[in-house]
């Protein structure tokens, strides 16, 4: 039943992908959707039995590598931790499949995109229940392939084939970390199963390792290696560029891989390995730092974005941003909890987005939007819902998960941990004004769509609805149901020790006490930034406008998303290609074909050439080197006779 | 000097035979000539067998001479057919119009 | 013995010398013309080293049948007045010093000669004392006997040779109006043959 739920999607992908032209369009989505529903109902069945029942088990596949100690398996892990990260992403994903069915419904390759997205499905269950770091890398690159594929969806759009490359090879940087990191893991703890690097993670926290010389813990080392993998496929400030990029693919692709699993593997993978972590409090520092200031980072780009799913996307970079300072400060649980959450709400704002610019014709672009809400009241319902979870209303699920990592900024009592707080409250500011920036432009206020399209708006068909409704229970809901089990009284038993934080690392214990001030500062500052976008963009129409006119210096760096993307281009991208063109012209071109095919071709035309001018046509000629070859001939006899 | 010897003998036909080696690549007129040098060839050969013949007293060289000689006529018969067709084709037999085997 | 000697250097000097001009004559025919007068010289030779019957057939042959068939030739083919091209003397040098090279080399093999003492003995076919018999019935004797199947085959070279002039050369002309009797009177494919059922018709 495990492999069923983790396999069934490959099932779905194979039969959408290799059948396709046989199954047809309805029966690719048939083959796909059914698995994936199959699939989440399945892994509901495992999630009651490992975590509420308390089994946890490795489920062995196959034997895969042995060589001498080496010894690595295909098995499924499954644990609480694992187990909830599957849940989650089968309900995510079955609701974005179904979704699918009405969003693609005028594409031309259906069978393809089914396809390619159970694949990703089934890369990261692969990733999530991996037993070893290797079965773990698999999956990794299995969904950036699976991404990479379908950000460049519509491949005859060159602008979403540039995504697609810039999203696998920004990927591609931190998988250098991460492979390092792993052959880090393995020199430290002469294995790559999981179970036998975290009995052994106590044992090895002292051990050191020279690095260029110079002596350092290796377990530090090693952390911030498998941290710089999570950086590039979480998009964490300086691997970040390819995410908003992503968004040339289409809406669902952006929901389900951009925002609810694929970015999540960084911060699973970081969870995961949290004993070895928590011997690594320099690398959690590092974690910490760099999470806090993507959480700003993507809150401030997200603010004067104009694209309704780049705004969508920021805020996506912002919220990983937030799980990852939280896991900084040693509260897993948190992380987690907030991971699930956000799927769930992150998932329903851009199928609503996706909602948004079907109706709207396919336009993205808010400032051509407006005064729609009475057309699409069920969307405008559902993106207000999302928008509430996000900005962390009480009561919504984003409240709960938001807080608590708030609070457990707070209670690291750190500096670290206090710059992450900082950073948390004023990107809670912004994600709030953002949202409801979003929700004025696009929704309220007057049309600046032309009639045409405002003639067309209309609401769309229960397929894509009734996934959307689910995914609102769970951004409604979520939070009060889970709160308990995933942080509060009941964590302990829920986790079932596979997220366990150091005694030293009380921050998550220590969220409970924290005073009043701390725990509702939160709130209030959503709802303060809440007042203030509806101030500008209900009351003062033009306020926007003049502030973004008066301070032009700052508005033109945050709409270059702090020219993170310049820096890159004059830094890596412009040398890289001027050394390919050196190498391919020079190197290739000159030298190796010089050498070899062009060079031996034209050695053997000029010697053929002149080879052949011996063959003049004219029998005379022969006849003339007959007799040269004569009179050798007999001079030679008679030199060896006369001899 | 007097006693005509062998050696005298084979000293034309040597004489002739270069002569008509000369003669089939030094030549630029027409084909003919070639022609003409292979019989001047044939001619040596002969002269060179009936000298052996007659110095060493044997019959055979005369009789081989024979042959060479039948032999010699008939290729001049072909070789002239030849050369009557082909310049019926090309219309001129200068030998450096001759160049189709050209490499 | 000195006529001999004169016989030979006057024979001698003028075959090499008309053989020069066969091949360095400007006029084809005069070329043929050479040729047909070194022909004599070296049946003059020939009879100088007692092959009279060799002499004469070279006369019959070369002269009556192969040097007129190369004048009927020339006189064909409508040759012009060959100008001496350009590159005859390019050649020259190479070719001189090969043919120079070549000449030496025979001339030293040819006046090096020396016959081992029993060659004579072991003649094929010994030469008669010219008293007994005459060459001509001496070659004869041997040709009719030993050499029969060479004999003949070379008729046979011969008569190919004939025909396969004949056959490259030959051409039909196309106005002449010729009957075929052959053709006419044939019947061919006017008449078939058919297996009818009886009471069948056709």
């Amino acid at each position: 039943m495990e492999a069923a739920s983790v396999f069934l999607p490959l099932f779905g992908a194979i039969g959408a992908g290799l059948f396709g032209r046989f199954l047809g369009d309805r029966g690719s989505q048939l083959v796909s959707c059914g698995s994936l529903i199959l699939a989440a109902i399945l892994s509901l069945f495992v999630f009651a039995d490992v975590v509420i029942g308390g089994n946890a088990r490795e489920v062995m596949l196959v034997p895969w590598i042995e060589s001498g100690n080496f010894k690595v398996d295909w098995a499924l892990h499954f644990d609480a931790l694992s187990a909830v990260m599957v849940s989650m992403v089968t309900i995510v994903s079955a609701a974005i499949h179904v979704y699918s069915i009405g969003y693609m419904e005028h594409d031309e390759s259906i069978p393809r995109f089914f396809a390619y997205l159970s694949l990703f499905t089934f890369f990261m269950l692969m990733l999530v229940t991996a037993s070893n770091l290797l079965q773990l890398f698999f999956g990794w690159e299995g969904v950036g392939l699976c991404s990479y594929l379908l950000i460049g969806f519509w491949y005859d759009r060159p602008s979403a084939n540039a995504a697609a490359i810039k999203a696998f090879i920004v990927n591609r940087v931190g998988d250098v970390g991460f492979t390092l990191g792993i052959l880090g893991v393995y020199w430290v703890f002469d294995t790559i199963n999981l179970n036998g690097i975290f009995t052994n993670a106590a044992g090895a926290a002292g051990h050191n390792i020279q690095v260029l010389g110079i002596g350092t813990d290796s377990l530090t080392i090693v952390c911030l290696l498998l941290f710089v993998g999570a950086m590039g496929k979480s998009a964490q400030i300086g691997l970040h560029t390819w995410l908003p990029d992503a968004m040339e693919g289409p809406t669902p692709v952006s929901a389900l891989i951009h925002a609810a699993t694929m970015v999540t593997a960084g911060v699973f993978m970081v969870a995961r390995f949290s004993p070895l972590f928590e011997q690594a409090p320099d690398a959690l520092m590092v974690v910490a730092v760099v999470g806090a200031t993507t959480a700003f980072f993507g809150a401030t780009v997200g603010v004067v974005q104009n694209d309704i799913k780049r705004v969508i996307a920021y805020s996506t970079v912002s919220q990983l941003g937030y799980m990852f300072f939280a896991i900084g400060v040693s509260a897993y649980a948190a992380a987690m909890f907030h991971v699930v959450m956000h799927a769930f709400f992150k998932a329903l704002l851009f199928l609503g987005a996706g909602s948004v610019i079907h109706a709207m014709s396919g336009e993205q672009d808010m400032r051509r939007m407006g005064g729609i809400w009475k057309n699409i009241k069920l969307t405008w319902a559902l993106m207000w819902i999302g928008s509430l979870a996000l900005a962390g209303i009480p009561f919504f699920a984003g409240y709960y998960s938001k807080d608590i990592i708030l609070e457990s900024a707070w209670g690291a009592h750190s500096t670290v941990g206090i710059y992450a707080y900082v950073m948390g409250i004023a990107a809670a500011f912004l994600t709030a004004f953002y949202s409801w920036r979003l929700l004025y432009m696009t929704f309220h206020g007057t049309p600046h769509a032309d009639e045409k399209v405002m003639a067309h708006v209309h609401e769309s068909p229960k397929v894509m609805t009734i996934p959307l409704m689910i995914l609102a229970l769970g951004a409604i809901f979520g939070g009060i149901i889970g709160q308990d089990y995933f942080v509060g009284e009941g964590a302990n038993a829920f986790w079932g020790g596979t997220l366990n934080a150091l005694p030293t690392h009380p921050a998550l214990a220590a969220a409970h006490h924290a005073p009043r001030l701390i725990k509702f500062l939160p709130t209030l500052v959503a709802i303060a930034g809440i007042a203030l976008a509806t101030f500008a963009y209900q009351m003062a129409p033009d306020l926007p406008k003049r502030f973004a006119e008066q301070f032009r210096g700052v508005y033109g760096f945050l709409l270059h998303k702090w020219y993170f993307d310049e820096l890159y281009e004059r830094l890596f991208v412009r040398p890289a290609l001027v050394l390919a063109r050196g190498f391919w012209k020079s190197g290739d071109g000159t030298l190796i074909d010089g050498v070899g095919p062009d060079g031996i071709a034209a050695a053997t035309r000029s010697l053929a050439r002149r080879a052949a001018a011996l063959q003049t046509g004219y029998v005379y000629h022969y006849a003339f080197a007959m007799l040269i070859g004569v009179a050798a001939f007999v001079t030679w006899y008679l030199y060896s006779l006369g001899r | 000097m007097l006693v005509i010897g062998l050696g005298h003998y084979l000293t034309v036909a040597a004489i002739l035979f270069t002569l008509g080696i000369f003669g089939i690549f030094l030549n630029r007129k027409n084909v003919i000539i070639i022609l003409m040098s292979v019989e001047l060839m044939l001619l040596a050969v002969n002269i060179n067998l009936v000298a052996f013949s007659a110095y060493l007293g044997d019959l055979i060289g005369q009789i081989f001479a024979m042959f060479v000689l039948t032999v010699a006529a008939a290729e001049a018969a072909v070789g002239l057919a030849i050369l009557v067709i082909y310049f019926r084709n090309r219309g001129s037999i200068a030998v450096e119009d001759i160049d189709v085997l050209k490499g | 013995m000195i006529i001999q000697a004169v016989l030979f250097y006057l024979f001698a000097a003028i075959a090499i010398a008309s053989s020069a001009m066969v091949i360095s004559a400007r006029n084809p025919v005069h070329s043929v013309l050479f040729l047909i007068l070194t022909f004599f010289n070296a049946a003059g030779l020939f009879l100088l080293l007692g092959a009279e019957f060799l002499a004469f057939t070279l006369i019959f042959v070369y002269v009556g049948a192969v040097a007129a068939l190369f004048l009927f030739v020339v006189m064909m083919l409508d040759i012009n007045f060959a100008e001496l091209r350009q590159g005859f003397l390019n050649y020259l040098p190479i070719g001189g010093t090969i043919g120079l090279i070549l000449v030496i080399e025979l001339v030293a093999l040819g006046l090096g000669w020396v016959f081992s003492p029993g060659a004579s003995s072991v003649a094929a076919a010994p030469l008669p004392p010219p008293d007994a018999m005459t060459n001509t019935a001496a070659l004869g004797a041997l040709f009719y006997t030993r050499y029969i199947y060479l004999f003949e085959i070379s008729g046979l070279i011969l008569l190919v040779a004939m025909i396969g002039a004949i056959v490259l050369t030959l051409r039909r002309r196309k106005d002449v109006r010729k009957q075929n009797i052959g053709a006419q009177v044939a019947r061919g494919r006017t008449v078939e043959l058919r297996n009818v059922p009886s009471r069948g018709g056709v």
